[in-house]
């Protein structure tokens, strides 16, 4: 369970957080969505020891991160934006530094290593130093050591970021398999499909604020059914149908090609929000 | 308390196991260079208080590369915060600030007594045989531990790696050439003296010289460098507290 009230954080003239309040309940994959420097990252950075907070509170599975602080960072697993692996050790090195690092016996970790390398299908690419391995496998290790001490909520801070669209799926179902396996997931990414495919519920960040607290299918509902997307005196403009039917009434007659007829997606949720766009980073 | 400070120490040994020749060859070249030119060069007919000019020197490489190779540790923590970004790794771990500033630091002081062991094999190479009894390790080792906890203090205090070079042109390159590694500190005007008793390294050499020749190091240098070393450490503790933003 992870539980913020009124969290705030500014960076001298910036006010990155303006009272975040969220509750994420125990074992619920969670998509925490936004444009750049809407405040995911830090919110993140705050909930894992990065950062402190200006004011305001927050526990993790009953643990304050700032009073119960080595408590709240024991339960949770941590894969940044950023590749952070140790280039000149192998997976294997890596991995067993986190394990001693959270304080697991020797025999545990060695087990732990090898059932976490398989969990993520690079298993033969243990003794590999992480200099040799492709931006896909490093993610993948990172996703393996952040799971090296059997966290009960793991951080996902863009996971799939500049992958390939193949390899991205591939993270998708390691993700799923792991809240499946009973974990907390808080994920924050800018792939709106990704966020659709996997948070039960989903939270738009905008400018410090949360804009929107919903699950995708009630946010989109908000929209109706369908999107038509149509250029209207030079400008793209999308209209929002709660039947296929009344969408295509609009267009009825209309030659093929200057309109784009579509589900809704989160995305046009954002925009009809805050008038942004969810950017990549 | 101390919990996760192996950890930490672990891995900086790891990575210099895995690059241990070069880091060898490396730390072997500028005190080669100073042997030759100032031992060899110009010290051949040199006696300083009745020893020759290389047993002088001998000691003092020790104490200043030992003091560069416990700095050089900074190098290490910048690459691991700003390049590797490792250093979130261990921000994020269930450890104490503490265990992390020890870990780094007896990892400086590794690598100092790694140095300090390549200029004695090279001192005997070149004929020089000295004592180093425990009083020589002690001052090698209070030496090495002040600077390792000078580079922690300031590896969290730059913003970038390039920051790092700065501080050591302003820290460590100064106090090399002045501190008494190649000349005794005592044949200076007194006022230039007195301005050199501030250089933690000038009491470093003088311990780690006077234990090498067989004598007792001054009580009051070891205890300034243990006091210092100590002050820095705590400051080294609170800078990594900061450096959480």
């Amino acid at each position: 369970m992870i539980s913020i009230r009124q969290l705030t954080k500014k960076y001298k003239t910036v006010e990155a957080l303006k009272g975040i309040t969220l509750d994420v309940p125990e074992g619920e994959l969670f998509g925490y969505l936004g444009p750049n420097g809407s405040g995911k990252t830090t919110t993140i950075r705050i909930l894992t020891g990065l950062a402190r907070p200006t004011s305001g509170d927050a526990t993790l599975h009953g643990f304050h991160i700032l009073r119960e602080s080595l408590e709240a960072r024991r339960q949770c697993g941590l894969v940044p934006q950023t590749l952070n692996l140790d280039n000149e050790l192998t997976v294997r090195e890596n991995l067993d530094i986190h394990g001693r690092l959270f304080d697991m016996p020797r025999r545990e970790r060695k087990a732990r290593i090898d059932e976490m390398l398989e969990y993520v299908d690079i298993l033969d690419r243990r003794d590999s130093p992480v200099k040799t391995l492709s931006g896909g496998l490093k993610r993948r290790v990172m996703v393996a050591r952040a799971l090296m001490h059997a966290p009960r909520i793991l951080f996902l801070d863009e996971p799939t970021v500049g992958l390939d669209p193949a390899i991205r799926r591939r993270l998708w179902s390691l993700i799923k398999k792991i809240q499946q396996n009973g974990a907390t997931i808080f994920l924050t990414t800018h792939y709106i499909e990704e966020a659709e495919f996997l948070a039960e519920r989903v939270a738009f960040l905008n400018e410090g604020s949360i804009v929107a607290l919903e699950t995708p299918q009630n946010l989109m509902a908000r929209l109706g059914e369908w999107a038509l997307d149509e250029m209207v005196e030079g400008n793209m403009e999308t209209v929002y149908f709660r039947s296929r039917e009344e969408a295509n009434r609009r267009v009825a007659g209309r030659e093929e090609g200057g309109f784009i007829l579509r589900r809704v997606n989160l995305e046009d949720v954002f925009i009809a929000l805050t008038g942004k766009k969810v950017q990549a980073p | 308390m101390m919990r996760g400070f192996f950890a930490i120490y672990y891995r900086e040994i790891l990575i210099l196991r895995k690059k241990l020749l070069r880091q060898m060859a490396s730390m072997s070249v500028a005190p080669l260079l100073y042997l030759i030119a100032f031992g060899f060069g110009m010290g051949r007919d040199v006696r300083v208080d009745g020893h020759s000019y290389l047993e002088f020197l001998i000691p003092g490489l020790v104490a200043m590369n030992s003091m560069t190779q416990a700095f050089a540790i900074a190098g290490e923590i910048n690459i691991a915060r700003f390049y590797w970004r490792i250093f979130e790794e261990f921000q994020a771990a269930p450890i104490h600030n503490i265990a992390y500033v020890t870990g780094e630091i007896l990892a400086g002081m590794t690598r100092a007594f790694l140095s300090a062991v390549i200029i004695l094999v090279i001192g005997a190479a070149s004929g020089v045989f000295l004592w180093y009894g425990p009083l020589f390790w002690m001052s090698v080792a209070l030496n090495s531990f002040l600077f390792a906890s000078l580079a922690v203090c300031l590896a969290m205090l730059v913003k970038s790696h390039a920051d790092q070079a700065l501080l050591t042109n302003f820290f460590i390159t100064p106090m090399a050439f002045l501190g008494g590694t190649f000349f005794p500190v005592d044949r200076m005007p007194g006022w230039v003296q007195d301005v050199l008793h501030f250089l933690p390294l000038t009491h470093a050499a003088q311990a780690i010289r006077t234990s090498a020749f067989g004598g007792v190091p001054s009580a009051v240098s070891c205890i300034i460098l243990a006091i210092i070393g100590g002050a820095l450490f705590v400051c080294a503790f609170l800078c990594v507290n900061q450096a959480r933003d």
